[in-house]
């Protein structure tokens, strides 16, 4: 418990709330001695104390942890080592700075998940509150956090999305981070401080989201459009700040990656006999690292929209509200690649292990990885079909999305090659690979209907789409992450998870999701719109919505099973320490859990990756024998 | 070979279920719910296309992968590996070529679906809308009336002017397909010809702040005869409101009031207005005022100035600029609804 007060995570959460006092403190002292400002707001501090103390906090949070010493002492002409002793062991390890990969790699899983597990409470109550039709408990005149039903719906529905699609980001990190340099036969990242930092950054970054709830919440959704986010609650204010700090984890994580990956690969590993993942990772880092600050640039615009009165999106004073439309769909549709392309990576990657085949078609994966990353900065604006932008730009931009299909399609039919006479296997993260490949190809399917425009301007905004996306994510990311976790697990910890309770995890999360997302693509088709707390009786809507909200239930029991056996498994899990798998992947030729400093010894890249079948191929071979060769 | 034909005999079975079954449920031929504009028959016709791809693609993934899994899964026991296959780039090429075919196609029936939505018929009216949080108010110039509720002649192409006055909406008659954002500071069209009579309903489907589910009006087609009956009724009950009290009512609808306020005595998103002037109304710094002229002009002027118990602080009311005149008007009106 001691050990536990005194860590960098308390420490910085402790600075994040001085940091908080002290920015919202200077602005308040102006407010008092200048005339015409009213001090203070129906949450405390006035809306403006709040942004700079809410921006100050996020500065607080991260000197106070002392991820940032390092280059503070560096300034200060201070030396230091270039690899630090690790200082703590067992769980303390995690909650105090480390600069060590794998340790950063969990920080972002375990983080990832709790996210996971907060943005998934909202969805349970707003879906509890949409079973049958009327308000039911979040009524007009209930009031909690400064807002009625309604409005803590809208804010619910509105923090699910930012708040998952937070989780997400750092959940592919977590992976990335952990797997990455494994696969390279890299030490560590390129830049361990900075790696530490985009971690750390991201924790202050969920806290601020987080408090948005309690500061009057939002109700504009995670797209924010303004007329209607620059009139929001002071909670918009937060969320803005939120995703703007966030995005800087994902930013300098990226770069990193890149880095990693260019300068750190092990001997004789050329471009096309990288992992499958390491190429997927390199894609996702790209958009990541090129196209996340025009999500920070348009929220800052609001903004200063709000605390300045510069109108940008305001027709009033000139400004243009579609204007923000582009450029926050200019990330928001390449980011959807982010959250999918390493899920997909991991899909390429696991497949050949369990299916006993080389992976059919490598180049045509790698490559359509590139392929997809590089279309989805040319379809933004296929969000906007009805949104009153020049009628004629409409047209381009569906023939950009169908395109997008092209590079899929070779994933879907690789895949299907991969596993076409081979030798099928299915333990748990298998299972977790087919049903991502299934759920994905839903996902898929139900794409092209919102690509072609005349479809589309029946389809948008209806649970259509939503039924759409859920199955893009959930094949793209959480599935695979899913699958990853089960494969990577006993590497991280020398044990295994449970398999009974994987596969029961396996086969409660699927159906249910099936009907989910069948459900609401269903009534979406036949009326329901997207973003709304209630719905009309006279639709007909009631049952559907019941079962929905009943199939919720039991994919939130499923991701309960998960925790219980992640957790548990650390402790009490069967060991594991030799290739679980069989997998010719370098990280597995040694025994888990991981040493500190990854190899012992350096190794070579001697053939492909994925020969499984060739007699006596080999990826890997090592500097000197490894002392102990589990099979 | 044995193994392709019996898949190909599997994926052609499946494809045409699953298009069957999409079918009964009510989602491929005719799609629901019925369609009922002549922009919705180039709508459902691409998509009926669509659905019956989807379809083929999904058999065509799912019953290799599941065909696989049955027949080539591991045998207890063999521990070898399956037969060394890298790929096949005649294989990638085809898989590559042909989807860019259909594509091609799809990218040509979507761009033609879509021209014929926008179909311009020179003599079609215009109608004005206005929405408004959270209401919507169909005003009709050639006649000068104004409704809460939208009547449209069934066969004839209408144009619809649509203006926000506060943040983005969008038009959505799930029957009609065609939606359309309302952007404020400028007018977006929208174009439709009903071709099957019915009570429908215009449903905004951009997320517009709290009361958004109940952002609904009712859309109304019959027959040109009904349709003038209408018009008649309209400009009849237009002319016999010269009075304070009648203006005052215009004036509400034009604005959508009753989108927040009810005239029934149910809370909505602002206090109802039945049998609101004269009463004591409780504030939420704890006082109470008397419903006067002076409090209710104060409220409609400057929304934020008092703030009754139990709705939102601050308020969500838009400020309105009225005249004197119209202000009494109104208040005249509110006297009425006892």
């Amino acid at each position: 418990m001691k050990k536990f007060v005194s860590s960098a995570l308390l420490k910085g959460l402790l600075w994040q709330f001085i940091g908080i006092l002290v920015g919202g403190g200077i602005v308040e002292i102006f407010r008092v001695i200048l005339p015409d400002s009213e001090p203070f707001g129906p949450f405390g501090f006035s809306e403006p104390a709040w942004v700079l103390g809410g921006f100050l906090s996020a500065i607080f949070f991260l000197v106070g942890t002392g991820v940032t010493g390092d280059w503070i002492k560096w300034a200060r002409g201070i030396d230091t080592p270039e690899h630090h002793e690790e200082h703590y062991s067992g769980w303390e390890k995690y909650v105090n700075v480390s600069l060590d990969h794998k340790v950063i790699g969990i920080q972002y899983t375990i983080v990832a998940l709790a996210l996971i597990s907060i943005g998934g409470l909202f969805a349970l109550i707003f879906r509890t509150e949409l079973a049958a039709s009327g308000l039911q408990f979040l009524v007009t005149d209930m009031k909690l956090f400064g807002q009625n039903g309604p409005q803590l719906y809208n804010t619910l529905m509105s923090l699910h999305g930012m708040i998952m699609i937070v989780s997400i980001l750092l959940g592919i990190s977590g992976i990335i981070n952990y797997v990455v340099p494994l696969l390279l036969g890299a030490q560590d990242m390129a830049f361990p401080r900075m790696n530490a930092f985009s971690f750390w950054i991201a924790v202050p970054a969920a806290v601020l989201l987080l408090m948005s709830l309690f500061l009057g919440g939002f109700d504009t959704g995670w797209t924010a459009y303004p007329p209607l986010s620059a009139k929001a609650p002071v909670g918009m204010q937060m969320f803005f700040l939120g995703v703007f700090v966030a995005g800087w984890s994902s930013i300098l994580g990226a770069l990193n990656v890149i880095v990693t990956v260019v300068r750190m690969r092990a001997k004789g590993m050329n471009a096309m006999r990288m992992p499958i993942f390491v190429w997927a990772a390199v894609a996702t880092s790209i958009i990541a690292m090129t196209a996340t600050q025009l999500i920070g640039l348009s929220f800052q615009l609001v903004m200063f929209q709000r605390l300045l009165g510069m109108g940008f999106f305001d027709p009033a004073k000139g400004g243009n509200p579609v204007l923000f439309q582009h450029l926050f769909w200019f990330y928001s549709h390449p980011a959807v690649y982010v959250f999918i392309l390493p899920g997909l990576g991991v899909i390429s990657e696991l497949l050949p292990v369990f299916a006993r085949k080389p992976l059919f078609g490598y180049r045509w994966i790698a490559m359509s990885s590139l392929g997809i990353a590089l279309v989805g900065f040319l379809v933004w604006a296929h969000h906007m079909f009805t949104s009153g932008m020049n009628e004629y730009l409409r047209v381009p931009f569906m023939y950009s999305t169908l395109l997008v299909a092209i590079p899929t399609g070779v994933k879907f039919f690789s895949w299907v090659a991969t596993l076409w006479k081979g030798k099928i296997s299915t333990p748990t993260p298998m299972l977790f690979v087919l049903g991502g490949i299934v759920v994905f190809l839903l996902g898929g399917l139900t794409g092209p209907p919102n690509a072609t425009v005349s479809t589309d301007l029946h389809l948008h905004d209806t649970y259509f789409i939503v039924g759409h996306f859920h199955d893009t994510i959930f094949g793209g990311f959480v599935f695979p992450f899913f699958a990853a976790l089960y494969y990577w697990f006993p590497k991280a910890t020398g044990r295994r998870m449970n398999e009974t309770l994987g596969k029961i995890h396996f086969w409660l999360m699927t159906p249910s999701f099936f009907v989910l997302t069948f459900g609401m693509m269903y009534i979406g088709l036949l009326g329901m719109r997207r973003r709304i707390a209630d719905y009309d009786p006279a639709l007909g809507f009631d049952s559907t919505h019941l079962v929905l909200t009943v199939a919720g239930y039991l994919i939130a029991t499923s991701v309960l099973i998960f925790i219980y056996n992640f957790f548990n498994s650390i402790k009490n899990g069967e060991k594991a320490e030799g290739n679980v798998w069989n997998s010719r992947s370098p990280e597995w030729q040694v025994p888990s859990p991981m040493p500190m400093h990854n190899y012992d010894q350096p190794f070579e890249v001697v053939g492909e990756p994925y020969d499984y079948g060739l007699e006596g191929s080999k990826y890997v071979e090592f500097a000197a024998p490894v002392a102990d060769k589990h099979k | 070979m044995v193994h392709f034909v019996i898949v190909g005999i599997l994926v052609l079975v499946t494809a045409i279920l699953t298009y069957v079954g999409l079918d009964m449920a009510g989602i491929a031929r005719h799609m629901n719910p019925v369609s009922a504009s002549a922009q919705s028959v180039s709508i459902d016709w691409l998509w009926n296309w669509e659905v019956i791809t989807i379809s083929f693609l999904f058999a065509l993934i799912v019953v290799p992968m599941v065909y696989s899994l049955i027949v080539f899964r591991r045998k207890q026991g063999d521990n070898t590996d399956a037969e060394h296959v890298e790929g096949n780039t005649a294989l990638e090429i085809t898989w590559t070529v042909v989807p860019l075919f259909i594509v091609v196609i799809f990218a040509y029936m979507g761009a033609y679906s879509l021209g014929e939505t926008l179909r311009v018929d020179p003599n079609a009216t215009v109608i004005k809308v206005r929405a408004q949080q959270f209401s919507w108010t169909f005003e009709y110039p050639e006649y000068g009336i104004v409704s809460t509720e939208l009547h449209l002649p069934i066969d004839q192409q209408v144009v619809l002017k649509m203006e926000s006055t506060d943040v983005i909406h969008s038009f959505w008659v799930p029957e009609f397909r065609v939606k359309q954002d309302i952007v404020p500071g400028r007018v977006t069209e929208y174009r439709i010809t009903p071709i099957l009579e019915g009570n429908y309903k215009v449903r905004c489907s951009e997320l517009c702040g709290t009361s958004h589910a109940y952002m609904e009006a009712g859309v109304i087609v019959t027959t040109e005869a009904e349709y003038n009956a209408w018009i008649a009724e309209q400009v009849a009950i237009a002319a016999a409101s010269q009075t304070p009290e009648g203006q005052g009512q215009i004036l509400t609808v034009k604005n959508g009031c009753a989108g927040c306020h009810s005239l029934d005595g149910s809370a909505m998103t602002g206090p109802t207005w039945l049998g609101l002037y004269g009463s004591d109304v409780e504030l939420d710094n704890g006082s109470t005022v008397v419903a006067d002229d002076a409090f209710i002009k104060q409220s409609i002027l400057e929304p934020n100035a008092t703030i009754v118990s139990g709705f939102p602080s601050p308020s969500v009311m838009p400020p309105y600029t009225f005249t004197d005149e119209e202000v009494a008007n109104i208040i005249a009106y509110i006297k009425t609804l006892k």
